[in-house]
């Protein structure tokens, strides 16, 4: 039984989009802050920080979670994907990315981190959702600047945009 | 806001939470999906000295299909439950209620056993756990018992689980032949914690019906005949048992009035096909 004690600083290592990544957490960091804090990648917002605004979302071995209701000594050895790892390879928009940009889908831009990462995952297991599927896929995601009806409309086209790719890839 | 600091274990086996929850009591909290517990840490509504994480532990994850029932894991997330192929025929209740707790990126991590220890009055999985009779099994130092539903839960985020026990699994009996179940809920929004939530189950001509978000508690009434024209009397007298209350979501009128609406539905539902169709 391994026990880490409140004031040290223990080693995390991660897979962050398909690197490497590795720092020190006490038990009580959330991943958020590691993610953001002791890692840099910032991309990953963080709000109300108890798990209803979704601002925080990240893929942990490929399922969308709350960031900021894990411990960073829990994501040890977990592959984790965040907003950074959704440009192509050549830093173009990925499909996701492309939608909510075509559809003006963000204002200020502060949840969307949280709403593509969602999507990300929703959209693998439902590759073709309806209007109302979205709505529910997307309701533990909150956008102040109440810009759901766009959001809405970038998810149903990336879904498009997604088929089409593996149409031509499979 | 962040969490107090607190000593962290990651147990390898059951031995070693019960170890833990043995030297520390109420000191100690199992962590398992950290769904409830994370919030209530970031809030420090709760300071833990040490928590146990159970999590990861692969003996916790199972859901095995016994011969009367279904024997969920501490570590079976509600996703993962959700995902079991088995789930509308064994469980159907549960099928129709699982799209209801939270929102999928919430399932993915939050635990059926963890929501059931959690023990919210309007939360769905204690409701389905009241409905159908179902138990809880707790391990500790002292040992292995088992506690049916009416004694588990007893009032608002309280249950019969000591500070040195750890809940291991849930067992749920599975929907027979010619039982039908419905479950509905009113929330104010998708994904939010229920204002009311009933479920109902139909065997012949007796009738249960679980109310959550009404009482501290999930209540369950039971009617060995329930005619037509009986329905809307029973379920005043219920909504007026229940002894809600106004708060920040709902008046207590407003919960009765719910009782009213949400069980005739869920009644209706179980005599024309409902979850268990």
């Amino acid at each position: 039984m391994k026990k880490l004690d409140r004031n040290g600083r223990h080693p995390v290592r991660l897979t962050l989009n398909g690197m490497p990544e590795e720092g020190f957490a006490e038990p009580r960091m959330l991943l958020t802050d590691f993610l953001r804090h002791e890692v840099g990648a910032t991309g990953t917002h963080v709000a109300c920080e108890h798990g209803v605004c979704g601002a925080c979302t990240v893929r942990i071995d490929g399922k969308a979670v709350r960031a900021c209701l894990m411990l960073a000594v829990q994501a040890d050895g977990a592959e984790i994907e965040t907003i950074e790892g959704l440009a192509e390879a050549d830093g173009s928009f990925g499909p996701l990315q492309q939608a909510f940009h075509e559809n003006f889908a963000l204002q200020c831009g502060f949840c969307t981190p949280g709403f593509l990462m969602s999507l990300s995952e929703y959209l693998e297991k439902n590759p073709d959702p309806t209007v109302e599927e979205i709505k529910v896929a997307l309701s533990g995601n909150l956008c102040r600047c109440t810009g759901y009806h766009e959001i809405i409309n970038a998810g149903l086209d990336a879904a498009k945009a997604l088929r089409e790719r593996r149409q031509q890839t499979d | 806001m962040k969490p107090a600091p607190f000593d962290y274990v990651r147990a390898e086996c059951l031995e070693d939470a019960v170890a833990v929850l043995a030297e520390h009591g109420d000191e100690a909290r199992i962590l398992a999906g950290g769904q409830s517990l994370m919030p209530m840490l970031n809030m420090r509504l709760v300071r833990p000295e040490v928590l146990v994480d159970i999590g990861g532990l692969p003996d916790l994850a199972r859901i095995e299909d016994e011969s009367e029932t279904v024997a969920i894991g501490a570590a079976v997330t509600q996703g993962g439950l959700a995902d079991w192929p088995d789930l509308t025929s064994a469980l159907p209740v549960v099928a129709a209620a699982l799209p209801h707790v939270g929102h999928f990126q919430t399932r993915n991590r939050g635990t059926v056993c963890g929501s059931l220890c959690h023990a919210d009055p309007s939360s769905e999985l204690p409701l389905c756990l009241a409905l159908l009779e179902g138990e809880v099994e707790l391990h500790s130092a002292r040992g292995v018992r088992t506690v049916p539903a009416d004694d588990f839960q007893r009032g608002v985020l309280t249950t019969a689980k000591e500070p040195d026990e750890v809940a291991v699994r849930a067992r749920l009996p599975k929907a027979r032949d010619g039982e039908r179940f419905a479950f509905l809920e009113f929330q104010h929004r998708h994904g939010d914690f229920a204002v009311v939530a009933v479920a109902a189950k139909r065997s012949g001509d007796s009738v249960s019906l679980a109310v959550g978000g009404v009482a501290d508690r999930p209540e369950v009434c039971h009617w060995d005949a329930l005619p037509g024209d009986a329905v809307d009397d029973a379920l005043n007298d219920l909504a007026w048992a229940l002894g809600g209350s106004d708060d920040i979501h709902a008046t207590a009128r407003h919960r009765r009035q719910l009782v009213r609406h949400l069980g005739r539905q869920a009644i209706e539902a179980t005599a024309a096909g409902g979850a268990g169709a």
